[in-house]
């Protein structure tokens, strides 16, 4: 059983058996089905070749009773697995009441977790074990699709609209999240984690976010530290490199001071205001090369960070 | 002929044997030579010609750009290509393959040349409106072309909303030129449609119907239907776009999963669209190999029917996590699992022909073998995708880019390719290297299965669509496949090449190479301009394999067709006088 268990991710959530035990019902039966009707083929093949060329066959042209099995019996198997597998579905469908809610928000190309005490995270979603987590989602510009194999659930983040989606990890670890509806350039790297605690390590971190994720500068870090690490939060890193390769949006290294050529033909100096216009108001100046697709950070990251992720950016030359 | 006696309405009627010259001097392609004749042809076989040449054209271009995404897809990161370039790619790949290649293959390449050939037809019902749909399919082509060289379009061949109503590029030129190509279909459709109605030879009841044009009419009426629906959704996809009229955008007040729900009222249909007319070629090319009475006549054409019909009602199967209800998940999951029953009865009707035939494994019959395979796990692991638990956690991964490419290149390609082998010599009075086709089969099928089956496995595991970048996890499976697109890849060159050298250097083609009873068969390879040269008059059921051959050669003893009786050779010795309706 130990290849079978490899070809799924592992089931990390409570339902993920459910839906696993009916993915290898599924196939074992069809595997069944393949071999017994290729092995017929194959026998029909050989058994019937053509030994002359004036052989005549005889004439068969239905049974009724033999089309009619091998219609009766395969509807009842589908409709087997249909019944199964809706009854798996309506378990994920309905929502425990007293599950841990959590806001999600969708956007090219981040997601960004907001809990009901204010802490906020990006790309990062932690919870506590052993509990019905519900996810309130929606996003900012198009569809994106919330995916976590290791929990076989997902969901469609529609602009415009809540969904909702629920699992219960009952083991602390971390499993990865992937966006599944086409999004754009940044659509595969729209990534993000889930971070399972214990309960009580989840309320500790919970009480050290509250008010929102580090809205002033850690003690411990250099500003430029900070920026690298709010630079790694908000998902900066998707679009922008460090090491100077082209991606979605232009590179870091080395941006700070450079002269920057704009689409419209004129130049600018990437200077501490050009930054801080470009992540506050992304559209007011493009550079040459480069689609307008980077969403603002207004209302997101106050003064203190964008300092610190200029300072970072300072830092890359 | 049984129910002679009790049918007041029979009249008697002179028939005659009229044998299929073997060495035709005057055949449509000697009778009216030269470019111009070609571009302005009402012929349905000279239209079904260049739809062909169009086609292969456009298979290569979109194989060509598979083949480029597959490479990118080498290493995790960056390969050779930017992401933009790549998102460009496969929609490309999947609108030309889609629109430009396999809606048209079967029907409007091979079924416009053999429809009126099996009907006993001298060309189908509106000549005509034959040529405008090949030139609106030409159009089409030519402003889908014109959209890629201005500005490209990256999203995805679902053209999903909000994206595709905010993205740049040339979203609104591509989608007016598959409005275009879309209206060649519906006209190819309607045309079928009268064509099989009208158009049969004296005799030919609905009963006595060749299963490929069985085929052809359900794929007809679910192009008549289905296609306006398409059209519709990109008008008003063109009107957000130009006219800022909020219909899918949420930002201008339209819903995004109502695009949904237009799209797929399309395009489930139109997976029937592709797939359909394959089943009749396997149909034929199994019965003509086994030379045997197809086993449950109506139980294929009903079921071609059945499919044709519960398509319509499945759209939503697509949309199980779009945030639709969760009663309509249920029901059209329900339906969806109806819609295995028919293809199940047809892959088990095919296998009963074989029973007791004499089987001759000809080329054409190995790629219904391969057909036979990958359509039957592209078929169960849709049973899988249906299911709505197991669904959710494999929609949009690689588990259905596996699935259906199995149903669309290991079906209906394989069909596609099948029913080009055994047309080829009727259609161009040649034969090809049968030792090279069957190489060919086999680099295909394994090519295939290598490109697609770790597919499979990666989808399971969660490897996300329409990636360009992936996690380290999955890059043993992306390289293994991308080695199987480079074997399948040669696989279908190798295809072009034999084929093409059988036009110069292959073997003159007897009229019935294969000793099938189907009445295309009956005329010259390559047939005559009008098809035939008598009133083929049908006595015998179109697999009636017990008969002997001279009773499919039967035409009206006194009329030459509409073409005088002059040209016309005449076997007097076989003149008989049988019963027809």
């Amino acid at each position: 059983m130990n290849l079978l268990n490899d070809l799924l991710p592992p089931a990390k959530s409570t339902l993920a058996h459910q839906t696993d035990a009916l993915f290898w019902f599924v196939h074992i039966s069809s595997l069944v089905l393949t071999i017994g009707l290729i092995s017929v083929l194959v026998y029909f093949v050989y058994k019937y070749r053509r030994k002359s060329d004036d052989e005549v066959t005889p004439v068969i042209t239905h049974n009724n009773k033999l089309e009619v099995t091998w219609s009766v019996i395969p509807l009842i198997l589908v409709l087997v697995v249909f019944g199964w597998g809706y009854k798996v579905y309506m378990e994920q469908e309905v929502i425990p009441d007293d599950a841990y809610e959590v806001n999600v928000t969708a956007q090219k190309w981040m997601w960004q977790f907001k809990y009901k005490n204010g802490a906020q995270t990006n790309g990062e979603l932690h919870v506590p074990a052993d509990r019905p987590i519900k996810l309130v989602m929606s996003s900012k510009d198009v569809i994106h699709s919330f995916y976590v194999p290791d929990y076989r659930i997902k969901q469609d983040v529609v602009p415009g609209r809540y969904t909702e989606l629920w699992f219960n990890a009952p083991e602390p670890g971390e499993s990865i999240v992937f966006c599944t509806e086409y999004c754009g350039d940044g659509h595969s790297n729209m990534m993000a984690k889930v971070i399972v605690h214990k309960q009580g390590e989840f309320d500790d971190w919970l009480a050290e976010n509250a008010g929102g994720s580090g809205g002033s500068k850690p003690s411990d870090l250099a500003p430029a530290e900070w920026g690298k690490q709010l630079a790694q939060n908000n998902a900066c890193m998707t679009c922008h490199s460090t090491d100077g390769s082209k991606m979605t949006g232009p590179t870091w290294k080395g941006l700070f001071g450079h002269e920057a050529k704009l689409k419209d033909g004129s130049t600018v100096e990437a200077d501490e205001n050009y930054i801080r216009e470009s992540i506050l108001q992304p559209q007011a100046k493009i550079v040459e090369g480069f689609q307008p697709v980077m969403p603002s950070f207004q209302g997101q990251l106050n003064d203190d960070q964008i300092n610190a992720i200029i300072e970072y950016i300072k830092t890359l030359k | 002929m049984d129910t002679a006696e009790t049918n007041s309405t029979l009249k008697k009627i002179q028939v005659q044997r009229f044998k299929p010259e073997s060495d035709p001097k005057e055949t449509y392609m000697t009778e009216e030579t030269g470019i111009w004749s070609w571009l302005t042809t009402v012929d349905h076989k000279k239209i079904g010609i260049m739809y062909l040449a169009s086609i292969t054209f456009f298979f290569f271009v979109g194989g060509l750009m598979a083949l480029m995404i597959r490479t990118e897809l080498w290493t995790p990161a960056k390969t050779f290509i930017e992401a933009n370039t790549y998102n460009q790619l496969f929609t490309l790949h999947g609108s030309i393959m889609i629109f430009l290649f396999l809606v048209p293959s079967v029907p409007a390449a091979l079924g416009n040349f053999i429809l009126p050939l099996q009907l006993g037809a001298k060309d189908v019902a509106f000549p005509r409106l034959n040529l405008l749909s090949y030139y609106l399919y030409l159009t089409g082509a030519f402003i889908a072309i014109f959209a890629i060289l201005n500005g490209g379009i990256d999203t995805g061949w679902t053209f999903y909303t909000p994206y595709s109503s905010t993205t740049g590029g040339a979203v609104t030129t591509m989608t007016f030129g598959i409005f275009v190509i879309g209206f060649s279909s519906i006209l190819t459709g309607v045309n079928f449609i009268t064509t099989i109605h009208k158009m049969r030879a004296p005799g030919m009841t609905w009963d006595k119907l060749p299963l490929f044009c069985w085929g052809l009419y359900a794929t007809s009426i679910i192009q008549i239907l289905a296609t306006p629906v398409l059209a519709i959704t990109l008008a008003l996809v063109a009107m957000e776009r130009i006219l800022g009229i909020g219909i899918f955008d949420p930002a201008l007040g339209g819903d995004p999963v109502l695009y949904q729900h237009f799209f797929w009222f399309y395009s489930h249909p139109a997976v029937y669209i592709m797939i359909v007319p394959g089943f009749g070629v396997v149909s034929e090319v199994i019965t003509t190999f086994s030379r045997k009475h197809i086993f449950g006549y109506w139980a294929i054409a009903i079921s071609s029917l059945s499919i044709a019909f519960i398509g319509f009602l499945v759209w939503g199967h697509h949309m199980f996590v779009s945030g639709q209800a969760a009663l309509a998940s249920m029901v059209f999951s329900f339906l969806t699992f109806l819609v295995g029953i028919p293809t199940g009865i047809k892959m088990f009707n095919w296998t009963a022909t074989l029973y007791k035939g004499s089987i001759d494994l000809k080329s054409p019959l190995l790629y219904i073998f391969g057909f036979f395979f990958l359509f039957l796990v592209g078929g169960l692991t849709g049973i899988v995708l249906a299911s709505i638990a197991l669904d959710v956690h494999l929609h949009d991964t690689y588990y259905v880019v596996a699935h259906f490419h199995f149903v669309m290149v290991g079906g209906m390609v394989m069909a596609f390719l099948a029913g080009l082998h055994y047309w080829w010599p009727k259609i161009t009075g040649k034969m090809y290297n049968e030792m090279m086709a069957k190489i060919a089969c086999g680099i295909i099928f394994v090519g295939f299965n290598v490109t697609f089956l770790p597919q499979f496995v990666m989808g399971a595991q969660g490897m996300p669509r329409r990636y360009f970048n992936y996690i380290e996890q999955f890059q043993p499976f992306h390289q293994i496949s991308t080695v199987g697109s480079y074997i399948l890849g040669f696989g279908f060159v190798m295809v072009f090449f034999y084929l093409v050298k059988s036009l110069f250097r292959g073997e003159k083609a007897p009229a019935n190479p294969w000793g099938s009873r189907a009445l295309e068969w009956q005329v010259a390879s390559p047939p005559p301009l009008h098809n035939f040269h008598h009133t083929p008059v049908i006595v015998n059921g179109p697999y009636d394999y017990h008969k002997p051959m001279e009773e499919f050669q039967l035409g009206l003893a006194s009329s030459g067709n509409g073409h005088g009786e002059s040209n016309v050779e005449v076997d007097s010795s076989d003149e008989e006088q049988i019963h027809a309706e």
